[in-house]
């Protein structure tokens, strides 16, 4: 148990932080605007993984090298994920806006429910091997407790992080979704179209997700339609952990589980890692009630 | 008038074709068998080639004059598997005055139809059924080795064959996954050994990272798995790609094509331990009646059909009735020539003589090694 071990640990769980902070970008979004907990948004993060091995084995017949396959299926999944996340919010949640809260919510339940099934249906129910694209190398020389997959899947989240981060702080459809987040009713009588925005939200938070389910099948080398399920409860711990609603705290949030899992498996057991992950979520919450970053809600009187 | 002449002629009539077709079924007195299992469903490919197996048996005795002179007659009855279902197939099995059953397949609804064959000294042989805690029936038997033998196999030939001692015991929390890891470990420490290493992983988490690095420091030279393929596939894989040249066995959860569809070329070298391969003289007799008769290989299970089948025969022939008490005695103490060659039963209905092989994936197949 000495040192290299523990930078191993780090490095494990920035990894499953990574992908968690991509899943949970989506969920604290659509909460910080809508106030919907978007429960089919890990199916959303099954279904970039599916179509990313579908265009991977049609685009095989073509001949291609394996990088332009692995790019063009996975733009054509991030396109296609979009798509989905924008047709969830326009059949499922739009309908139910002005209804109370918890009709989204079952509705999203239902959602979730019927792409998981969709997927066992149309595709199969067993575990499918996808293409391992990420290019394996021993990039550090006399060291091997960072795997060039895992390497790539921090990088690539470190940059969706800064875009986006940029996106939302110096543009004009970043500036609207802040508005919106802050205020509905007063962002639409400045002439901000509130609806346009939630569009724009849905289709980057299913962006992201499909980015995190391309990454991960391609680490751990195997889809199955049930992939979303785990990886969605996890981030959206994750997202309450930072405080829902926050965008830098759901990036928080997910490397501080991210890390405690790794820690917890790594020092004392795997057999708890999810009770490591669960007595976090409770302790933040017992004395920050709204997560790490969270504002607290406001009483309105 | 007339029309109550016509009915009593008719209920006459009824009664006598009764006792003519009583009189019909008494006079070819048979030794009816039991057959249950899934035949439908699911899981059906565990449960048809049995009673492939079961006719093929029955077809080759009944054209050498049947068993004390009689013929076997075989009762197919469907269970799906489920312990509900299984329960009302049992019955169903006792009120067709079945002598024994070849069944069920699997564990869960054996367990829900052995009771319903102690009330009525009816004996069962599973040729499939691997949970240890049926030996608790006095009238189970199986031609299959239980899950507590496989442990032992794996131990045996990691410490003796590959003498390795540093082992790293992980498993998937599941009722299978841990039992097998628990049994692992039973058997580690009659020899002795603790493992480095024994902890549960969390089933479909995003990366195995975190637990694969601590079985990297412990310094364990094998990895013991009790768990299924989707899993293992997961671990070896990320062990491979880290460099990490750390050896992995499973039990026969991840015994066949499936570990090696999805880790590719990580499977390469994994080991694991599944049911020993029938060979010889018998298996290669069966393997090809049944190719004759069904026109493909036989399935999963067929060979411990088999073995189950000609047990009871022999144990029928050898008790020279079909009493309870005669033919358990019988089975408990006679040995048979079967697929997997001479099989007995002990006193808790295991086959003696059956047990489990450890094979690896070289070039993309399962071969076995011991």
């Amino acid at each position: 148990m000495d040192f290299e071990f523990f930078v191993n640990l780090l490095f494990s769980g920035l990894t499953r932080g990574s992908i968690y902070a991509l899943l949970a970008l989506g969920y604290t979004m659509v909460y910080g605007i809508v106030k919907l907990i978007n429960f089919a948004h890990g199916e959303v993060y099954m279904i970039g993984a599916f179509t990313t091995l579908i265009m991977v084995s049609v685009l095989t017949i073509l001949n291609l090298p394996i990088l332009a396959i692995a790019v063009i299926a996975a733009l054509v999944a991030i396109v296609w994920s979009a798509g989905y996340g924008y047709t969830l919010d326009k059949i499922a949640y739009k309908p139910l806006r002005e209804a109370p809260r918890l009709s989204a919510l079952i509705s999203a339940i239902g959602m979730s429910l019927f792409l998981q099934n969709y997927v066992r249906l149309a595709q199969t129910s067993d575990f499918l091997p996808f293409p391992r694209f990420l290019p394996t190398v021993r990039f550090l020389d006399n060291y091997d407790g960072l795997s060039s997959s895992q390497f790539i899947i921090f990088t690539t989240t470190t940059v969706v992080m800064v875009i986006l981060t940029i996106f939302i702080k110096f543009t004009r459809v970043g500036k609207s979704m802040r508005a919106a987040a802050q205020d509905r009713m007063m962002a639409t009588l400045t002439g901000v179209n509130v609806n346009k925005t939630i569009s724009v939200t849905f289709l980057i938070g299913s962006v992201t997700a499909a980015i995190g389910g391309i990454l991960i099948s391609a680490h751990v080398g195997q889809i199955n339609f049930y992939i979303g399920f785990l990886a969605g409860i996890k981030a959206f711990v994750a997202a309450v952990l930072g405080g829902i609603g926050s965008i830098p705290g759901a990036v928080l949030g997910s490397f501080v589980l991210g890390l405690t899992e790794s820690f917890g498996a790594g020092y004392i057991s795997s057999d708890y890692e999810d009770v490591f992950a669960f007595i976090i979520l409770v302790l933040i919450l017992i004395f920050r009630p709204s997560g790490i970053l969270g504002k607290p809600a406001a009483q309105k009187v | 008038m007339r029309f109550r002449n016509m009915l009593m002629i008719a209920l006459a009539l009824f009664l006598v074709g009764g006792f003519a077709f009583a009189a019909a079924e008494g006079e070819a007195e048979t030794i009816k068998i039991g057959v249950a299992g899934p035949h439908s469903g699911d899981l059906a490919p565990y449960g048809l080639p049995t009673i492939n197996a079961a006719e093929l048996v029955a077809e080759k005795v009944n054209a050498a004059g049947g068993v004390l002179g009689l013929q076997i007659e075989l009762i197919i009855e469907d269970d799906t598997c489920v312990p509900e279902v299984a329960a009302n197939t049992a019955a169903k099995l006792v009120s067709d005055g079945v002598v024994a059953v070849i069944g069920h397949v699997c564990s869960g609804a054996t367990n829900a139809a052995m009771p319903i064959y102690v009330e009525s000294d009816i004996l069962a042989i599973s040729p499939s059924a691997t949970n240890p805690s049926l030996r608790d029936f006095p009238n189970f038997f199986r031609t299959i080795g239980a899950d507590d033998a496989q442990g032992p196999a794996q131990v045996d030939y990691v410490v003796d064959e590959l003498g390795m001692t540093k082992i790293a015991i992980l498993h998937d929390k599941g009722d299978y996954g841990k039992g097998l890891a628990d049994f692992a470990l039973a058997a580690l420490a009659k020899r002795g050994i603790e493992p480095v290493l024994f902890d549960g992983i969390t089933v479909g988490a995003v990366d195995y990272s975190a637990i694969i690095n601590r079985v990297a420091a412990e310094g364990a030279e094998i990895v013991l798995w009790g768990g299924y393929h989707p899993e293992a596939s997961k671990l070896v894989d990320q062990m491979r790609s880290r460099g990490l040249d750390i050896a992995f066995m499973g039990a026969d959860g991840i015994y066949g094509d499936a570990i090696i569809d999805l880790a590719g070329d990580a499977a390469e070298g994994v080991y694991a331990s599944g049911p020993s391969i029938a060979a010889g003289p018998i298996a290669e007799e069966y393997r090809a009646l049944h190719v004759a008769k069904y026109g493909a290989e036989p399935g999963q299970f067929f060979m411990q059909g088999v073995s189950a089948m000609l047990a009871l025969v022999n144990a029928i022939e050898t008790a020279g009735s079909t009493d309870y008490d005669a033919l358990i005695s019988a089975l408990r103490s006679e040995t048979v020539d079967t697929p997997y060659g001479s099989i007995g039963f002990d006193a808790m209905g295991d086959a003696t003589g059956v047990g489990f092989s450890v094979f690896q994936v070289q070039n993309q197949t399962y071969v076995p090694v011991q």
